[in-house]
């Protein structure tokens, strides 16, 4: 005899958004955008030094020796896009998952407990919303500075394995200190972007959280953490796969934005918010400067938006606007 | 309602209390200090200095006397700017970003609202995904790449409105700034309305109304606007807090004399009194566009008069 096989609700969800011709399309320019980015700096010389000078061909456009050109330095752009591609990404990426997952312990519990809890957790929620955000980020970002030369300083040590060899301290100086510098950024975007997904988060465990198999769960004898987190959040996937998706854009515009400012990443680092604010001050000179970052970056935020428009009409189809 | 209303002030009594308190202890734990420069001050001339302004004392005092004279209105002497007051320097800045601020408000809802009604009204038409397509270009390019674009072509190529500054009585030098400071707003609170109104279009009453022979404009102004429009005043609150955000950002494209530029300057000069007094006023504007934002919906909603919320 032959059964009929139900479909899955990821099997669903999938079958909607292949339909959505936008969010594919998104899909299939972040997956290159996010590989290019991530695997062309690492690959040994197949890029060139995006730091390095070249006094006599400066402000070149582009040819077959500088795919995108060079900059007022003689900068090569089009491994500059690539390099400022990878921190921009990584900050994006790291961020958001802080972001998240505050988020969904401070909304889940606060669902989940409810009560007076709820109440004062809500209540901090809803005055964080009422703070000037960029505003604070900024503060934060530069208050956090002095703890971030600490930690590379520790990292260096540990990963260096306290030797007194300089040129190896130094080595693990060059890729270590990339990363423990961009850690106050992480940790002050992160720290103010994760509201929007606790509200969501806390109104689905309120949901979830009242039907029978949560009784059955407890009837068991389960423990509440166990509850929780291994049988009402997993029920909460979908929303939160969509607000994540919908919070990197957010996230990397911040990042850009502060860069912009010169707040945010700094030299000999770069991301895209960087490079654009090269480009604009060199706009007269050489705008391919401004161009080509610019087309990087709004191109990953507006695949990012379609995909998270479409995560959001095939997961969470209640809430689609 | 009124009883709504005075919770949501008391509430943002307490979110300025709190603000003040983190602004305060961050801004003091920022690294380097206000009276830093290339050649060092003399210890004895810098305790004087530190004296003069109060920084000598413990931190809690400094908190409770700050408070304390917030509270009585004065916000101090800056400790860069040759000893002006705070209260000057806010004084010159702030009409200027406000004046940005409204500008750019007003451009975003003189362009987000009839878009997403046209959009609304002929959906899936050419209209519609065209518009939504300029939405969508408008939320994903940021602010900081637009700016200089168009300061570039009709500032500096095309001459025909100042590439950068500011002129509170001529209106020719706001048009860049807030087109660009407005656009992202502009853009959401499109997509917003276009939401609302095809919720509010798919209603019994519109159906009642096309039977009764009502003419399709009169539908959706007379009939439809008002609901539909209740999602993007809600986002009104939240887009007035970007725009304050954002213009910080705008101020630095075109050199605008406003609050983002002190904002900025005391955070490189660690000019305490002027940051703490900036953050306040900053979270003042974002709780009253919120109230404000409140107010409308509930005027819009009859539902949310009575009963709760």
């Amino acid at each position: 005899m032959k059964t009929e096989k139900g479909t899955s609700l990821w099997k669903d969800a999938w079958l909607r958004l292949s339909h959505n011709k936008p969010a594919i399309c998104g899909l299939f320019v972040l997956i290159t955008i996010f590989l290019t980015s991530l695997i062309l700096p690492s690959i040994p010389g197949f890029l060139q030094d995006p730091n390095l000078p070249d006094l006599l061909g400066k402000n070149q456009p582009p040819s077959a020796a500088h795919h995108l050109g060079t900059d007022q330095l003689g900068r090569d752009i089009f491994s500059r896009v690539f390099y400022g591609g990878r921190i921009s990404i990584a900050v994006g990426l790291i961020t958001t998952l802080v972001a998240v997952t505050i988020g969904v312990v401070w909304g889940a519990t606060a669902g989940y407990v409810g009560g007076w809890l709820d109440d004062l957790m809500m209540r901090i929620v809803e005055i964080l919303y009422a703070l000037p955000f960029l505003v604070i980020v900024i503060l934060l970002s530069i208050t956090i500075e002095p703890w971030t030369s600490e930690l590379t300083k520790v990292t260096v040590a540990l990963f260096s394995g306290g030797s007194s060899d300089r040129l190896e301290v130094e080595n693990t100086r060059t890729w270590v200190e990339p990363l423990t510098t961009l850690v106050p950024l992480f940790i002050a975007i992160g720290a103010l972007s994760w509201l929007t997904v606790s509200r969501i988060v806390r109104a689905q465990v309120q949901n979830v959280a009242k039907m029978d198999f949560v009784e059955a769960a407890r009837s068991l004898g389960l423990s509440h953490i166990r509850i929780l987190f291994q049988h009402i959040l997993p029920n909460t996937l979908g929303p939160i796969i969509v607000y994540t998706t919908l919070t990197i854009p957010s996230v990397m515009l911040l990042e850009a934005a502060l860069s912009f400012l010169g707040l945010g990443v700094k030299a000999p680092n770069s991301s895209w918010g960087i490079l654009i604010k090269e480009g604009a001050d060199a706009m007269l000179t050489n705008p391919y400067l401004l161009i080509f970052p610019s087309i990087a970056l709004s191109s990953t935020l507006i695949a990012l938006n379609f995909l998270g428009d479409g995560l959001r009409d095939a997961l969470d189809p209640k809430s689609a606007k | 309602m009124i009883k709504n209303l005075l919770s949501r002030f008391l509430q943002g009594l307490v979110v300025m209390f709190v603000l003040f308190t983190i602004t305060f202890f961050l801004v003091k734990a920022m690294p380097g200090g206000p009276f830093q420069s290339e050649k060092a001050i003399p210890a004895h001339i810098k305790a004087k200095i530190e004296a003069y302004y109060g920084l000598d004392k413990p931190m809690g005092v400094q908190y409770l006397k700050l408070l304390a004279n917030y509270l009585k209105g004065d916000p101090g002497l800056s400790l860069r700017l040759e000893g002006r007051p705070v209260t000057q320097i806010i004084g010159e800045a702030f009409p200027v970003s406000f004046q940005l601020g409204v500008v750019a408000m007003s451009i975003a809802l003189l362009v987000g609202i009839p878009s997403g009604c046209i959009a609304a009204a002929k959906k899936n038409g050419l209209l519609d995904v065209g518009s939504m397509g300029f939405a969508m270009v408008g939320v994903c390019l940021p602010s900081f790449v637009i700016g200089p674009v168009l300061a570039e072509t009709f500032g500096r190529s095309l001459k025909w409105f100042p590439a950068m500054g500011w002129n509170a009585s001529s209106p020719q030098t706001w048009i860049l700034p807030a087109i660009t400071l407005g656009l992202g707003t502009a853009a959401y609170v499109s997509r917003l309305t276009r939401a609302g109104m095809i919720e509010t279009l798919s209603q019994d009453f519109v159906r009642t109304a096309k039977a009764k022979g009502v003419p399709g404009w009169k539908i959706l102004i007379r009939h439809c606007l008002r609901g539909g429009l209740i999602p993007a005043v809600a986002y009104i609150g939240p887009a007035f807090a970007g725009i304050v955000s954002g213009s910080v950002v705008i101020e630095s494209i075109f050199q605008i004399p406003g609050m983002g530029r002190h904002f900025i300057k005391a955070i490189e000069t660690r000019d305490s009194s002027v940051l703490i007094a900036s953050v306040l006023l900053y979270g003042a504007l974002v709780i009253l566009a919120n109230l404000f934002s409140d107010i409308a919906g509930v005027w819009l909603n009859p539902r949310l008069r009575s009963g709760k919320n």
